[in-house]
């Protein structure tokens, strides 16, 4: 029951076709997927049918611009390709202790195929690639979606080649290698790395996910909000805290939620949205701080490595919809990054890389400034592992070693035997 | 000043097909009103208000012309000016 109707332009709203395209030739704006009003629905057999679905992001496919669902369906099986999504929604008490919030949940997208949110757009652009005919995939990553996307050339048997800025941490390069994809490290900043994509999207006949694709890919996005709204019981969160690198995922998250309201498949109102980024690369972050309503573009130097992006896509509409909603967009240095992780760490017990960290910081900030009310419900979005990004966690904590005796345990850690 | 400006595949219908186009110019301004002159469909596809549409980037050598001098930036015989759209990646 696939609505997808056209791709249309987000600047001037002219319609194209539903082919591999993602950039108006008028105005130069980007296209998004519109897709046919469902008009009135049956709620009740409506959300039956969506629970009935797999345990993955098809079972959202009436919202997701694919002709046929991929795959075989099965309520427990993936339907094709890897099982992105229906990623665990946690209630996190410690954390809003701490923080002196009312109530948190942490969205925990580390628990993908390729352990980030990048599963789920890889999914849907991948899905629509195939439809559309191509037989090999490509991407320009800061380090997940370049895991996200070789994965899924080895689980569909697909070639693939990924293009990562040559200075990224040695996990996500291991980790992406290892599938068998044709690696691309280029000396330069992902921006750079960006830039050669698009040039390169043109003399290729490959489906780049963030190029060519990017329509259908960032769709995907929306299911982080319908996910949410079914775990919290058909309902919106009041405020949700998610990064900014480019904006799309920030930008869908909304979109999700817009959507399902319209429908009232989802009851609430649309949450606030607040954005977080690093300090050493916030075009985003500085472009709201100062009112512009464009972000100019900066060099990123930090350690959040997958949001940095300088020359972010959907900056202007990120903007858009933090002002829209009432929120902010706000950015936390390195060390406040490396902070984050631990206090997630330590009073969640979920383990996030440098993004989530800049996420967790942010909330921290929003916390400390009183901006968030002691009723609210927030959403944090954790969108990768913190195995992605080890470094972090390297000389913050004792390691107690000692030799395999009572004494000298004893010995090392007195407080213990006292208790 | 002659220069060369690489078309983007979205571009080329309004540049009678092209993949790129020779020029004159001392800046990036000067070089793009010489395309325009040469292909009038592209001046409202890449300018607005004066300056640059907003999801239009244009490189001189692989840089971002906003880290240089924007629309004043200088080009030299030989210089290769990009356009591309801003849209991708993420």
């Amino acid at each position: 029951m696939a609505s997808a109707e056209a791709l249309k332009c987000k600047e001037c709203k002219a319609e194209f076709p539903l082919d591999a395209s993602y950039v108006c030739d008028r105005c130069f704006g980007p296209l998004e997927v519109s897709y046919r009003p469902l008009g009135d629905i049956d709620v009740a057999e409506f959300r039956r049918r969506i629970q009935g679905g797999p345990q993955n992001i098809w079972r959202y496919a009436d919202f997701l611009p694919v002709e046929t669902q991929p795959g075989s369906s099965g309520r427990n099986t993936s339907r094709a390709g890897l099982p992105a999504g229906c990623t665990p929604l946690v209630r996190a008490d410690r954390l809003a202790e701490r923080l002196g919030l009312g109530e948190v949940w942490v969205k925990n997208d580390a628990a993908n195929p390729t352990h980030s949110f990048k599963d789920r757009v890889v999914a849907v652009a991948v899905a629509r690639a195939r439809e559309l005919g191509f037989d090999t995939l490509a991407c320009a990553s800061t380090g997940n979606l370049a895991n996200a996307v070789a994965a899924a050339g080895a689980a569909y048997g697909m070639e693939s080649y990924v293009f990562i800025p040559a200075d990224l941490e040695e996990q996500k390069i291991l980790a992406t290698g290892i599938y068998g994809t044709r690696l691309v490290a280029v000396r330069g900043s992902y921006d750079d790395v960006n830039r050669l994509c698009t040039e390169l999207s043109a003399e290729h006949p490959w489906a780049f996910v963030n190029v060519n694709l990017r329509p259908y890919y960032a769709e995907g996005s929306k299911t982080l909000a319908y996910e949410t709204v079914e775990q919290l019981g058909w309902r919106t969160p009041d405020r949700v805290v998610a990064p900014i690198a480019s904006g799309s995922l920030f930008t869908k998250i909304a979109r999700g939620f817009e959507e399902w309201l319209e429908l009232g498949l989802a009851n609430g109102e649309v949450p606030v949205f607040n954005g977080a980024q690093a300090a050493g690369c916030s075009p985003v972050a500085q472009a709201f701080e100062a009112g512009h309503d464009v972000c100019r573009p900066v060099r990123p130097d930090t350690i959040a490595k997958s949001l940095a992006i300088g020359n972010p896509a959907d900056g202007p509409y990120a903007i858009e919809l933090a002002r829209s909603t009432g929120g902010a967009v706000d950015a936390v240095t390195d060390d406040e990054i490396r902070a984050g992780v631990r206090l997630l760490a330590e009073t969640t017990g979920i383990f996030t890389e440098t993004a989530g960290g800049v996420t967790t910081a942010v909330l921290a900030k929003l916390a400390q400034r009183g901006d968030i009310g002691a009723d609210e419900r927030v959403v944090l979005y954790i969108t990768g592992d913190g195995l992605k990004t080890i470094d972090v966690a390297r000389g913050t904590f004792e390691i107690h070693e000692i030799e395999p005796s009572l004494a000298a345990f004893e010995e090392a850690l007195p407080d213990a035997v006292a208790a | 000043m002659a220069v060369t400006v690489k078309i983007p595949t979205q571009l080329r219908a309004a540049a009678g097909g092209v993949t790129d186009a020779e020029v004159e110019g001392s800046t990036v301004g000067e070089a793009l009103d010489s395309l325009y002159e040469q292909f009038s469909d592209l001046r409202d596809r890449i300018s607005g208000d004066g300056g640059l549409r907003r999801f239009v980037n244009v490189y001189v050598a692989g840089e971002d012309i906003r880290f240089l001098d924007g629309l004043d930036t200088s080009v030299s015989d030989g210089d290769e000016i990009t356009i591309l759209p801003a849209v991708a990646g993420g």
